[in-house]
C-alpha cells in the first residue's frame, strides 16, 4: 500500500470521492493578478464578475469565491500602488451575481471581528434565499487594530482571543439560522405577514466581547443553511474548522501536502464527533495550462513577469526589510543592509517583525548569492506562487488532477484565475473536458444548492426548547 | 460640466414617479397567495415594464423580510433604465460597510443606484446588535454621521486614481487616494472614527444620491445640503402639497422633494373604499379610481419633483397603474423621459460631481 493511502485510511478515509469540484477565487488584490496584459480587463466593473461567473458555471463549477480586506492594503504608510486593489463588498457583489447566474455557489468571505452577528447572518440568509440555496460564508477572523480604525469598535480583539470570538459568533449565527421551524415559509404579503408553519426561537448570546438578543427574520433556505469555509491553518484554525466548517479552503496544494493534510482534518474532524468525510477540503491553486508542455512553461515564464515587474520585486523585499529599498537595483544581488525592525509591524505592509526580521533578511541574502539570483529572480521565485501552480498541457494537468482524485487527497481546487476576466476560458473549454474523460468531475450539476453539488449533508436543527446558544 | 443636457426645459419640471416594492419579497421558494409576484425578478421587472423611473427597497425588521440592499442588488443585473434605492439604517450598522455596500451596488446596477438613510429607533434593533439604544435628537445626529462617512468614502479615491501605468509598475496613483479620518461630534454616543480610504474605486457616479425623510432634516439634523432629496409626508392627500410647500421653503431649492402616497384603486370590480382596509399609518392615502389619481398626482408634480407610490397590493395596484395612471401621465408630459443607460443623477439633474479632495495631497493626511 502506498504510503499516502495508508497515512489516509488510518485516518478513516475510507472511500475517496472519486470526483473533484472546482471553485474560483476572483482575488481583487495582490500580485497574483495581471494588469499589464493587453487583455487584462477591469477589477471592478459588474461584467468581469459576470464573465468569470458565467465561464465557471459553464465549466460546472461548485463556487464563485470573493475575498475580503476591510482596509486598504498599505505599504511603509502608503496605499500600496503596484498590485491590483479595489473589490466590491462581497455580498452585494454575490447577490447581484445571484441573478444571473442559476446553479454555482456564491461564497463571501466575512469577518468575524468588524461584523456584528445579526445583521450578518440576516444578510447571508437573503443572499442564501435569494440564490435558491446557494451562499456560503468563509469565516476569517481578522483583528488587528489597524483594520478596526475603519470602524465604530475599534480594535477591540486581542489575536489570542480571535479564536473563541469567531465561534461563539458562528454559533450565533448558526442558532438564527436554526430558529425557524422545519415547515417555515415567509409569506409574501404586500403588508408582510409572519411566516407560517412553524414558531421562530430568539436568540440570546451574552459573552465576553458581546450580549445580543435576536429575533431572526427569515426562514430557512433550500439548503436549510448557508455553507461555512474557513481558511486558518493554524492548530486552532484547524481544529475551529473541524468542529465548525463544511469546507477548508487550504493552503496545501502540492500531493504529498495535500494527503498529510487530509489526513490531520480527517483526524481532528473525527476527535471534533463528526463524521470523517464532513470536511472537504480545496487548496487555493493557479493554473497555466496549453496545448503543450513546451508553450505551458513558456507561457508560465511570461505570467511571472508580468505578475511580479522589478518594482514589485523591491517592494516585496520592503515588506521585510521595513525600509524604502529604492535605491537597490532589481537585477542586481539582495540588499546588503539590514531590516529596519523597530519601523515595522504586520499591519504596515511589513511581513515580519523584531530579531525575526534579520534573521530572515540575512539568510534570505545567503540563498539568493547561492543561487545566483538578482533581486527579480528572487522574488519571483519565492512570491510566485510555485508551490500552488499546476503548469503543464491539458492532459498532463488532468492527469495529475486525477491521481488526486484518486485517492481522495481533496475534494477539490479553488482557483486563482490569473488574468480578469478572461482567465477561466482554457480551464473551462480543456482541462474540464479532459477531466471529465477520466471520470474525475461532473458532467452536470448535482442539484441546484450548493450543499447538494458539493455532496454535503443537510444539518439536523437543535431540538426545541434547547437553548441554542448559551 | 452636466449631464442634463437630455431634459428639454419643459421635461425639467415634469416629475418622477416611485414605487415601494417592499413584501415583494425574494426570488423563488416560499411564495404564495394571489397577491404576490411569483419572484422579486418579476415584480421588479413588471414595475420597470410599466415605466416607473425608481424601485425603493424597505428595509422591514418584519419576519419575512430580506435585507433590502441585497435585494436591489440582485435586481441590478437584470434591468436597464429603473432606478434601485434600498432603504439602510445608519443608526445599528457599521457606517464603513453601509458605504462600500452601496458603491456596490452602484456598480452591479451601472450607476442606477442611490440610499434612504433611516435612523431605526428601535430597541430591538439595538438589542440584536448588543448597543444601548438610540432616541431623540441623537438619531438624526446618527444619520448625518453615517451620510458623512459614505460621502467622504465615495470620494477618498479620485476618479483616475487607478492609472495602471506599465513603466512605473503603478496599478494606482496614491497621490489620489486619501484617508476620510471622520471622528463623529458631540452627542453621537459612543464616538466613533473612520480612517479610510474606501477599499473599493469611486462609485459610478461619483456620489450616490442620498434621500432622507424630510423629519430628519434641518438645523441640528442632517444638514440639507448632505442629502439629494427627502421624502415629503403628510397625514391627508390634501394637506401634501401645502406640507411640500413648507418644506420647499425650509430647505430651499437645492434639495428634490419626494411626496410619500399610500394608494388604493378601484380594481377587479371591487371598490377602493371596500379594499382599503384599517385606518392607514402616518402616509397621505389615496383611495379612489385610476382617474382620479391620475389628475391628483399630475398637480401633485407640479410641485413635488417626485412621488413615492405605497400601493396596498403591488399586483393589484399595478395592474391598474401600468395601464391607466403611468400612461396618462406620461402623455401629459407629467413625467420625466426615460434616459438610455441614464444614472440616478442624471434623472435628478444633478451633474456628476469631482471628489472633494482633488488636488489635496494624501501627505498632508498620512501625517495625522
Amino acid at each position: 500500500m502506498p504510503q499516502h493511502t495508508r497515512a489516509l485510511s488510518e485516518a478513516g478515509v475510507s472511500t475517496p470521492t472519486g470526483e473533484l469540484q472546482f471553485g474560483v477565487f476572483f482575488q481583487g488584490v495582490n500580485s497574483g493578478t495581471i494588469w499589464k496584459a493587453a487583455e487584462s480587463g477591469s477589477q471592478t466593473d459588474f461584467e468581469s464578475f459576470r464573465r468569470i461567473a458565467q465561464t465557471a458555471e459553464r465549466g460546472l463549477f461548485a463556487a464563485f469565491f470573493l475575498g475580503e480586506g476591510l482596509r486598504l492594503r498599505e505599504h511603509l504608510g502608503q496605499p500600496h500602488a503596484l498590485d491590483v486593489a479595489g473589490r466590491p463588498d462581497a455580498q452585494t457583489m454575490l447577490a447581484a451575481l445571484a441573478s444571473v447566474t442559476s446553479h454555482i455557489g456564491l461564497v463571501a468571505t466575512q469577518n468575524t471581528t468588524y461584523n456584528d452577528p445579526a445583521d450578518l447572518a440576516h444578510r447571508l440568509s437573503t443572499l442564501d434565499l435569494l440564490s435558491g440555496g446557494r451562499a456560503a460564508w468563509n469565516v476569517v477572523t481578522t483583528d488587528n487594530a489597524w483594520t478596526g480604525e475603519n470602524f465604530r469598535r475599534g480594535g477591540y480583539l486581542d489575536h489570542a482571543d480571535r479564536y473563541t470570538h469567531a465561534e461563539a459568533f458562528v454559533e450565533t449565527a448558526k442558532a438564527v439560522w436554526d430558529s425557524w421551524g422545519p415547515d417555515a415559509v415567509a409569506r409574501q404579503g404586500t403588508n408582510g405577514s409572519r411566516p407560517e408553519g412553524g414558531a421562530s426561537r430568539r436568540v440570546h448570546h451574552q459573552g465576553q466581547h458581546y450580549t445580543v438578543d435576536i429575533s431572526p427574520r427569515l426562514p430557512r433556505s433550500a439548503q436549510y443553511r448557508p455553507v461555512l469555509f474557513q481558511a486558518g491553518d493554524s492548530p486552532a484554525g484547524r481544529d475551529f474548522a473541524a468542529r465548525q466548517a463544511d469546507v477548508i479552503f487550504s493552503g496545501h496544494p502540492q500531493f504529498d501536502d495535500a494527503v498529510a493534510f487530509r489526513a490531520d482534518i480527517t483526524a481532528r474532524t473525527v476527535r471534533a464527533g463528526r463524521p470523517a468525510d464532513a470536511v472537504k477540503i480545496m487548496p487555493a491553486s493557479e493554473f497555466i495550462l496549453a496545448a503543450t508542455s513546451a508553450e505551458a512553461v513558456e507561457k508560465q515564464a511570461w505570467v511571472r513577469e508580468l505578475q511580479i515587474g522589478p518594482q514589485q520585486a523591491v517592494a516585496y523585499l520592503e515588506q521585510f526589510w521595513g525600509r524604502r529599498l529604492d535605491g537597490w537595483d532589481p537585477h542586481g544581488p539582495l540588499p546588503d543592509v539590514g531590516p529596519a525592525v523597530e519601523e515595522t509591524s504586520e499591519t504596515r505592509g511589513s511581513g515580519f517583525h523584531g530579531a525575526k526580521a534579520a534573521e530572515l533578511t540575512a539568510q534570505w541574502r545567503q540563498e539568493a548569492a547561492e543561487k545566483e539570483q538578482s533581486i527579480l529572480q528572487f522574488v519571483r521565485a519565492k512570491a510566485g506562487r510555485a508551490d500552488a501552480s499546476f503548469v503543464g498541457s491539458y492532459s498532463e494537468v488532468a492527469d495529475k488532477l486525477a491521481a488526486y482524485a484518486a485517492v481522495g487527497a481533496v475534494d477539490g481546487f479553488n482557483i486563482s484565475p490569473w488574468l480578469i476576466p478572461t482567465g477561466l476560458d482554457d480551464i473551462v473549454n480543456h482541462l474540464v473536458p479532459e477531466l471529465q474523460d477520466r471520470g474525475v468531475y461532473p458532467t452536470e450539476y448535482r442539484g441546484y444548492t450548493l450543499r447538494e453539488n458539493l455532496g454535503l449533508a443537510v444539518p439536523e436543527r437543535a431540538s426545541v426548547g434547547e437553548p441554542a446558544v448559551r | 460640466m452636466s449631464t442634463t443636457d437630455g431634459f428639454s426645459s419643459e421635461a425639467r419640471r415634469a416629475g418622477f414617479l416611485a414605487i415601494e416594492l417592499d413584501g415583494a419579497g425574494w426570488d423563488g421558494t416560499g411564495v404564495r397567495g394571489d397577491d404576490v409576484f411569483a419572484s422579486l425578478a418579476a415584480a421588479v421587472l413588471a414595475v420597470e415594464t410599466a415605466g416607473f423611473h425608481v424601485a425603493t427597497f424597505a428595509d422591514s425588521p418584519l419576519p419575512g423580510r430580506a435585507n433590502a440592499l441585497q435585494r436591489a442588488a440582485y435586481a441590478g443585473p437584470i434591468t436597464r433604465t429603473i432606478v434601485l434605492v434600498p432603504e439602510v439604517d445608519t443608526v445599528y450598522t457599521e457606517p464603513f460597510h453601509v458605504s462600500i455596500q452601496l458603491a456596490t451596488l452602484d456598480y452591479v446596477s451601472g450607476g442606477r443606484a442611490g440610499w434612504i438613510a433611516t435612523a431605526a429607533e428601535s430597541s430591538e434593533a439595538a438589542a440584536a446588535v448588543g448597543r444601548a439604544a438610540v432616541s431623540g435628537a441623537a438619531l438624526p445626529l446618527e444619520a448625518a454621521a453615517s451620510i458623512e462617512v459614505s460621502r467622504r468614502l465615495w470620494d477618498s479615491w479620485e476618479d483616475d486614481a487607478v492609472i495602471r501605468d506599465v513603466s512605473t509598475g503603478r496599478y494606482i496613483d496614491a497621490d489620489k487616494l486619501h484617508y476620510a479620518d471622520y471622528r463623529t461630534p458631540t452627542g453621537i454616543s459612543p464616538a466613533y472614527s473612520v480612517k479610510g480610504p474606501s477599499i473599493i474605486p469611486r462609485p459610478l457616479q461619483g456620489q450616490l444620491p442620498v434621500l432622507v425623510p424630510a423629519s430628519l432634516v434641518g438645523e441640528g439634523q442632517v444638514p440639507a445640503d448632505a442629502v439629494d432629496a427627502v421624502l415629503v409626508t403628510a397625514p391627508t392627500p390634501e394637506l401634501l402639497a401645502a406640507e411640500i410647500a413648507d418644506v420647499r421653503d425650509r430647505l430651499g431649492q437645492s434639495v428634490a422633494l419626494v411626496a410619500e402616497l399610500d394608494v388604493v384603486l378601484d380594481a377587479r370590480g371591487q371598490p377602493a373604499t371596500e379594499r382599503a382596509v384599517g385606518t392607514g399609518g402616518d402616509r397621505a392615502r389615496y383611495v379612489g379610481s385610476a382617474g382620479g389619481l391620475t389628475a391628483f398626482l399630475g398637480q401633485l408634480l407640479v410641485e413635488a419633483d417626485g412621488v413615492r407610490l405605497h400601493p396596498a397590493s403591488l399586483v393589484v395596484e399595478l395592474d391598474e397603474l401600468a395601464r391607466l395612471v403611468l400612461p396618462e401621465l406620461r402623455r401629459s408630459g407629467a413625467l420625466r423621459p426615460m434616459v438610455q443607460d441614464g444614472t440616478f443623477r442624471d434623472l435628478l439633474g444633478l451633474p456628476r460631481p469631482t471628489s472633494r479632495y482633488t488636488n489635496s495631497h494624501i501627505a498632508a493626511a498620512a501625517e495625522n
